[in-house]
């Protein structure tokens, strides 16, 4: 334990960067190994607005981390810049120790990064089952020719996707929606959905956006439960963007604060809860009482 | 276990291949007891060249969900390739002609899948209606290409000039296709039966693509490219594989139509034909496959068979294209269809699929 505990120190020290893996969740076998998401100096423009300037985060392997900020702070940005929805202005980003220079979103989703969306984008016409079958694309291989003569690989294929669907599904209990039309789904259950499919990548990074919104507390709650199951089974490390404050606090391990496009403050929730920057930009600053 | 046991997507498809077969069956005993006209007859051919051809582009306009004008384009391309390769192959002295026809329909579906690559490797990486422009010039400019074109077969093997038959330098040999006259002198050896095979072979083709990994692919691009980017999807290639797999179909089509005339002529395949494509797919619904093969082989037939009322049928024609329109549209229709659907469906509704009726037609 000791020499995780000299390997965090050092990292912390080297890069000045929190958060940083709990001890706690950092499994013995990923002492050493890279984490799963590093930003150096990550910033993007458009035209004159730095809409995220110096961003840096080093994200553990298996830690919950949780980006937090008031509206139009550049949250949504970075996730477009984590997967290349957008390309960088400046600075790095390293996933898996390997960087993305140059990557468009399908190879960085192949490095490990997978994603959902603030506002859901799903396969609508196709089918539950069939949308995390897209998702298990690079799972596993079945070429055209293949398909279209229906050799005995196909049927292995496509009796894989479809254990593997049901199996992901069965996270959150729906997989007795499978034949449902995606689209079709109520609104929750789209969202879950979304992280399914993103599992299915088999990531090593998982960014959720806002992953609660519009979600009543007790599915709060449930998302929460699996958020974490998630991270305990998959082994992964999960990055969301939330406004839920209760979900935010309660189970990241680690919380970094945007403000118009800057970082503000990075810690553990409770330091974040103290931090006078953050209360100052959610709540706007006291006014001096003038004697 | 019936019909209704199985999953919708396992009885769309054995109903799609049982309309084909019927089709068939019914057309060969009414052929048999001398109930169709001469004129009907001879558009059998047409009719399974349509279907195909309406079925590959499907793939393009309702699976990929890409604009595509230029279909007749690649369907002349098969048809000139497969014309020039039968006219050496008799030349070389094959009789068969089932070897002939499945030859020149194989080396057709090649050259037009070759061209669809290239002329898609530009063209995917543009959308919407710039890629129907696109795909609409390339279809003139293989018009006007094939027009230019002078292809004559003697011993001493193939001879092609783009001025005139004469500046072939053949001896003895025979002209296979003849510019502007386009090609002349076709073996005349589409049958009906070959083209319903080759109807089944596109529709099996397009199917089993739908229904697999790279199907599954290509329709997510469709719903949404930028999910389909974020699970690892390269949305270039599953577009450009769409696009090249139904020009190659096309261009099977288009052997099959070319092989049922004497002559053909570039400027059959010109945009008016593309868009008579195209409205076989819109008319039979996007991605719909039994939709595509009932509306051109309907639309083909009606001409035919309004012939008798010469002076009318391209009026009712009209109608009845603008009546397929709003009809579906209208509300009366769409409650009659709802009823109809839920007394057909076992399980019960999806969850939320208590939208309003009203703007249900996508």
């Amino acid at each position: 334990m000791s020499k995780f505990t000299d390997f965090a120190k050092q990292r912390r020290e080297s890069t000045k960067m929190v958060p940083v893996p709990s001890v706690s969740i950092m499994p013995e076998r990923d002492l050493g190994k890279a984490p799963a998401l590093e930003c150096l100096h990550l910033g993007i423009d458009f035209g004159g607005l730095k809409a995220v300037d110096d961003f840096n985060i080093t994200v553990g392997r298996t830690e919950i981390c949780g980006l937090i900020g008031p509206n139009g702070a550049g949250k949504t940005t970075v996730f477009n810049l984590l997967t290349k929805v957008y390309q960088p202005t400046r600075g790095t980003i390293m996933v898996d120790g390997h960087d993305t220079a140059g990557l468009d979103p399908a190879r960085v989703n192949r490095l490990g990064v997978a994603r959902t969306f603030q506002n859901i984008r799903l396969f609508n016409t196709l089918t539950v089952e069939e949308n995390v079958a897209v998702g298990l694309h690079n799972q596993h291989h079945c070429g055209m020719a293949t398909s279209i003569l229906r050799l005995p690989h196909h049927w292995k294929s496509e009796k894989y996707y479809h254990e593997r669907a049901l199996e992901l599904l069965d996270i959150f209990d729906m997989a007795g929606l499978a034949d449902h039309e995606a689209g079709s789904l109520p609104y929750g259950a789209q969202r879950r959905l979304e992280i399914v499919r993103a599992l299915a990548t088999n990531p090593k990074l998982l960014l959720l956006d806002e992953p609660a919104a519009g979600m009543n507390p007790s599915e709060t709650a449930e998302l929460m439960e699996n958020i974490v199951k998630i991270r305990d089974q998959f082994q992964i490390a999960i990055m969301l963007i939330e406004h839920d404050m209760n979900l935010v606090m309660n189970i990241c391990e680690g919380i970094c604060v945007l403000n118009f496009g800057k970082i503000i403050a990075k810690g553990t929730p409770e330091e974040i809860q103290q931090n006078d920057a953050v209360i100052e930009a959610y709540l706007g600053k006291q006014k001096e009482v003038e004697a | 276990m019936g019909i209704k046991a199985l999953k919708p997507q396992t009885r769309s498809t054995i109903i799609t291949y049982a309309i084909v077969l019927v089709a068939f069956v019914a057309v060969t005993l009414l052929d048999g007891m001398g109930l169709i006209s001469n004129s009907l007859s001879g558009q059998l051919v047409p009719i399974c060249a349509y279907v195909s051809l309406a079925v590959s582009l499907n793939l393009v306009v309702g699976v990929s969900g890409e604009l595509s004008l230029g279909h007749a384009g690649f369907m002349s391309v098969g048809a000139f390739t497969g014309v020039v390769a039968a006219g050496c192959l008799t030349r070389m002295g094959i009789e068969s002609e089932l070897l002939l026809f499945v030859a020149a329909a194989a080396i057709g579906a090649v050259a037009a899948g070759i061209i669809g690559f290239l002329v898609g490797i530009p063209v995917m990486r543009l959308r919407g209606d710039y890629l129907a422009i696109v795909t609409l010039a390339f279809g003139e400019i293989i018009k006007n290409l094939l027009n230019n074109f002078y292809i004559g077969v003697d011993d001493a093997g193939l001879h092609f000039s783009m001025t005139d038959s004469s500046s072939l330098g053949m001896n003895q040999g025979m002209i296979l296709v003849n510019g502007p006259k386009g090609a002349v002198g076709i073996d005349k050896i589409s049958t009906f039966a070959l083209g319903i095979v080759l109807v089944l072979i596109t529709v099996a083709v397009v199917l089993n693509l739908m229904h697999s990994r790279d199907g599954r692919a290509i329709m997510a691009v469709r719903d949404n490219r930028i999910a389909a980017e974020s699970v690892g999807i390269n949305v270039t290639k599953y577009r450009l594989m769409a696009f090249t797999v139904a020009s190659a179909l096309a261009g099977a089509a288009g052997v099959l139509y070319a092989m049922n005339y004497s002559t053909i002529t570039p400027s059959q395949f010109d945009f008016n034909q593309s868009i008579l494509i195209l409205v076989y797919v819109v008319l039979g619904g996007m991605g719909n496959i039994s939709g595509s093969i009932i509306s051109a082989a309907f639309l083909t037939v009606l001409p035919e068979v309004l012939r008798p009322i010469n002076n009318y049928r391209m009026l009712i024609y009209a109608v009845v294209l603008i009546l397929v329109m709003v009809v579906p549209n209208t509300k009366l229709y769409q409650r009659a269809a709802e009823a109809l659907r839920s007394k057909l469906r076992r399980e019960p509704k999806t969850p939320a699929a208590a939208t309003e009726g009203g703007e249900g037609n996508e």
